[in-house]
């Protein structure tokens, strides 16, 4: 694949392909019962232990709408920039399986709770407008083991019924960069609502991907292919590299392409066929009799509008406003929501730029050798706040900062008593620096002579010794205008 | 003193509080009167041990201030009780003990019932016979080898039969009032979202609806107030003022408007059943109230509808009987095999029918030709009574086309079968409040029933006028207790 204005491009002799990419985004809802009962959802718990009569469809149990649920959606829709619709209706997705107890999944077939929206990804080649078709509400289903018992296939019911959306975003991805910001985005968008966790490894984000090619220029979109089963964004760009070649040799042949659902073998790097159109299922989706047409009311929506807080977007916007930052530097610090709730812990009562430089330079240098999130950062925003106001003020200089940054990564010490105990504060007193300059000068009477004929290089030399008299302590503004005056 | 099986609930209710006869004495003449009728084939599960021990708890430390203080009664077996097997009529749930209790029934324990046992009906509740019970057909006590309908047929034949003194049973597309037509009891169709579906084995969610059948029209009235509560836990329950209905009882329906559909006057419909049609609306004349003609006209598409729609439904809720996780199980070689051993050997062929009916009417390609027509003639059909209601309070009605007849009569002709529902189904696809009284017998001795609609959540209109009509009839039922030996 070779790359043009951010389209990825496959050649093959005179032809030239652009691939096309559409992403199916289940994110589970960050709740603490279930859409239809009100089963726990921890992650991780003992199989089978957080299941209720409805979650395993025992006889005559019905479903009643979680509204936490509910509003976590219409939250999400609005942070996507979507409609949100007034009237929106649960179907049964008919079909079986083991982990699915009522044979059946509830989901939003022709009325999703959130319409058409947007999501905007800054790449580097300029900003992109994402489409998002719509955002619907359903149950996930449970799990099966297939490999623990030799003969019979486990069944976990936990997962069964926990609240999932599914986001469709249009077909408007041009290239693993825009999937990769795509997922990030949506991602980062959630974590600010509080409506999904976005835990890849504990499956609460997943996406189907859906890929097709077409002649570069050629309005027409060619058949399009779902891999199901992508569980990291690295699987995602090999599927998506995979299958988009696989489509254009197929074209190159001469043959047609299925639509068809295709799995990621993660073995072997390929997409093979799930099930091809015509033995595709028939779901016969119908409106769920158990479950009445969900209408929300204006005043409802209303409320959580104002409830929304301020968005990625929205705060880079006013970063870059306020505080001048660069826009590479804003998007650091907007993307996670920790990252931002950080930095403007930091800079309540210190200097925006040197906030900036020490978080996204020392800070996330240090978290990155201890593999930590900045939720767990050992060093709180407060104590860096303090690190920060103690060079804005001189007390310290740049340089014993990192020394005293350091001290306080083991157990967010107090700079203030660092430096106090380990008797780091700047030599700033006027008197004090005459004395060490003067000895200095008085101890290299040779280099003394070569500087004044005019060897000024040598003003470096005497910085060094004076400030390696001084333990590294002595301030280097002072250092510089007084030594001038006294060579 | 009558024998205690035959007294009705009110004077079983009076006697017990004033002592006359203990809950215990009452208990075992009815457990003693089901032994003896076992020929009848009513219960599918007895709880006769229970019942006692319970009746004895009762009557050591009586609350008399209950609705059904210590009254036995036995329900139909779709309702999930707790601990006691509840199979639906079906081999697929014959193993199945609910850890849990229907809101009906509970409602039933709450007002000081005791549950006698689980009767018999279709499996999952479709038929009209009580002949596709996985647990054999139902005999009515009416004569020998005659159906006592359904699907509550086990309900009604031992309501009929003294076997309980009172019940409970569902209808989604006539199942209760079509048995006490069959079976000359008294059975009310509640509005839609009045009793709670919650732990009711599903058939057609949007049809099913639990209601009470009596020996008469008080009786039954005492029992409707009983079990209709809103229940959170069933989305589809409405919240209305329910009233104490047997206390608001009155038999004075003057200036009422009744209305009489011209659509039911159906060809080839005997004219024992117009005949006594004809009476009915003498009755309601005598009692001072109105008659008035109306049109239903979308009434022929009743059936179709009704036998898409449920299908439909039911094709998705039965889907969780798959051998997994409860209930009947047939080891297969994969999982795919597994399903369809336990299907096909759990099912009976008239739920396989129906199953595949409304599998094929959901399908794609079909689903906009069938069931999305069906829920638009729905509405019109609501529509119909909507205006109807406009001109008129009530409307009158037979409650089906015929008699009750023999077994194996129909077996072979479904479609003769889904007949029998033409009168009754209307009133499920509307949601709508239908009671059906026993309104006299055809000249074979058969009980015939006639059917009062009432506009939504408009029960105690229609139980006045059921009562009122009651007392004219003065119904007297002919049952020869053939099947005591």
């Amino acid at each position: 694949m070779t790359k043009e204005n951010g389209q990825y491009l496959i050649i093959r002799d005179k032809n030239i392909y652009e691939v096309v990419i559409g992403l199916e985004v289940h994110a589970q809802v960050l709740s603490k019962s279930k859409l239809f009962s009100s089963s726990p959802t921890k992650f991780g718990a003992e199989p089978n232990t957080q299941v209720s009569l409805v979650d395993a469809a025992f006889p005559g149990m019905l479903p009643v709408i979680n509204e936490f649920c509910i509003k976590q959606a219409i939250k999400t829709g609005i942070g996507l920039k979507a409609k949100i619709n007034k009237k929106s209706v649960f179907d049964r997705k008919n079909y079986f399986y083991a982990d699915l107890p009522q044979g059946y999944q509830i989901s939003q077939y022709k009325n999703p709770i959130v319409g058409e929206g947007t999501v905007i990804l800054d790449m580097p080649y300029g900003q992109r407008k994402i489409g998002i078709e719509r955002l619907h509400l359903e149950q996930d289903a449970g799990k099966s083991i297939h490999d623990m018992d030799p003969k019979n296939t486990l069944v976990d019911l936990n997962r069964s019924g926990i609240a999932l959306m599914e986001i469709v975003s249009k077909p408007d991805l041009k290239s693993l960069e825009e999937v990769n910001a795509y997922i990030k985005k949506l991602r980062s968008i959630m974590r600010y609502l509080g409506t999904c966790d976005g835990n890849m490894q504990e499956g609460s984000l997943r996406a189907d991907v859906n890929v097709s090619v077409k002649k570069k220029n050629s309005e027409k979109l060619g058949t399009r292919c779902e891999i199901k089963n992508v569980n990291s964004i690295k699987f995602m760009q090999l599927a998506i590299e995979y299958e988009a070649n696989r489509q254009v040799d197929l074209i190159e042949e001469g043959q047609e392409i299925d639509q068809e659902t295709r799995s990621f073998d993660a073995k072997k790097n390929k997409t093979r066929s799930m099930r091809s159109k015509e033995d595709a299922h028939d779901y016969r989706y119908f409106p769920d009799p158990d479950l009445l047409p969900l209408e929300v009311s204006d005043e409802f929506v209303e409320q959580l509008k104002s409830e929304i807080p301020e968005l990625p977007d929205e705060k880079k916007k006013r970063f870059l406003e306020k505080f001048n930052l660069s826009p590479y530097e804003a998007n650091i610090l907007v993307s996670e929501i920790e990252t931002s709730k950080y930095f403007e812990e930091v800079i309540k009562d210190a200097d925006v730029k040197l906030a900036t430089n020490w978080i996204t330079g020392e800070l996330f240098s240090l978290l990155n050798t201890k593999n930590l999130e900045i939720s767990k950062s050992p060093i709180s925003a407060k104590n860096l706040s303090k690190l920060i106001n103690l060079i804005k003020d001189g007390t310290i200089s740049g340089k014993i900062a990192k020394t005293v940054f350091d001290l306080m990564a083991d157990g967010d010490q107090n700079p203030q008593k660092i430096i106090e105990e380990k008797d780091l504060k700047q030599q700033s007193d006027p008197k004090e620096l005459e004395k060490l300059i003067e000895k200095v000068i008085t101890d290299n009477p040779e280099k003394v002579k070569e500087y004044k004929s005019g060897k000024e290089k040598l003003f470096g030399f005497f910085v060094g010794q004076i400030m390696k008299s001084s333990g590294g302590k002595a301030n280097p503004q002072l250092v510089n205008d007084i030594l001038k005056k006294k060579l | 003193m009558k024998d205690i099986v035959s007294q009705n609930l009110s004077d079983l209710l009076n006697n017990i509080k004033e002592k006359k006869i203990s809950s215990e004495e009452v208990t075992k003449a009815f457990i003693e009167r089901s032994e003896k009728s076992k020929t009848l084939n009513c219960y599918v599960t007895d709880n006769f041990e229970s019942a006692l021990k319970d009746s004895k708890k009762f009557d050591n430390n009586p609350d008399f201030s209950l609705k059904l203080s210590g009254i036995p009664i036995a329900v139909k077996d779709l309702f999930c009780t707790q601990g006691v097997k509840t199979t639906a009529g079906s081999k697929i749930l014959n193993n199945f003990i609910p850890t849990y209790e229907s809101t009906v029934t509970q409602n039933l324990w709450n007002e000081g019932a005791i549950l006698l046992g689980k009767l018999n009906c279709d499996e999952f509740a479709m038929g009209s016979s009580n002949e596709t019970s996985f647990f054999g057909n139902v005999q009515s006590p009416i004569d020998k080898n005659l159906v006592p309908g359904g699907s509550s047929g086990g309900s009604a034949s031992a309501l009929a039969a003294n076997l309980t003194p009172i019940t409970i049973g569902t209808d989604t597309g006539g199942s209760i009032r079509q048995p006490a037509s069959f079976t000359g009891t008294v059975g009310l169709k509640p509005t839609y979202g009045s009793c709670s579906r919650y732990g009711i084995v599903a058939f057609a969610s949007s049809l099913d609806q639990a209601g009470p059948m009596a020996k008469n029209v008080k009786d039954c009235s005492l029992l409707y107030e009983v079990i209709s509560s809103y229940d959170s836990k069933d989305s589809t329950s409405i919240e209305f003022k329910r009233n104490n209905y047997s206390e608001l009882l009155s038999n004075n329906i003057k200036g009422k408007k009744i209305g009489i559909p011209k659509e039911y006057r159906v060809d080839e419909m005997p004219k024992e059943i117009e005949d006594l049609w004809i009476k009915g609306i003498d009755y309601i004349k005598d009692c001072g109230a109105e008659i008035i003609d109306i049109s239903l006209p979308h009434t022929q598409y009743a059936l179709p509808t009704y036998y898409i729609v449920a299908p439909a439904e039911a094709s998705s809720n039965l889907a969780r009987y798959d051998g997994v996780k409860y209930g009947f199980r047939s080891e297969g070689n994969n999982l795919i095999d597994m399903y369809e051993k336990t299907r096909s050997e759990g099912f009976g062929n008239e739920v396989k029918r129906r199953i595949m009916i409304g599998t094929y009417v959901l399908s794609s390609g079909y689903y906009d030709a069938y069931y999305l027509k069906a829920q638009k003639v729905r509405k019109l059909i609501k529509n119909d009574f909507d205006e109807a209601y406009k001109k008129v309070d009530a409307i009158l009605t037979p409650s089906t086309p015929s008699s009750a007849f023999k077994i194996g009569e129909k077996t072979n002709d479904p479609v003769s079968m889904y007949l029998n529902d033409v009168f009754t189904v209307p009133v499920n696809l509307a949601g709508l409040p239908g009671i059906s009284i026993p309104a006299g017998l055809d000249k074979k001795g058969y009980p015939l029933g006639l059917q009062i609609i009432g506009k939504a959540f408009d029960e105690q209109n229609i139980l006045n006028i059921a009562y009122a009509m009651e007392e004219r009839i003065n119904f007297k039922n002919n049952i020869k207790e053939w099947w005591i030996k």
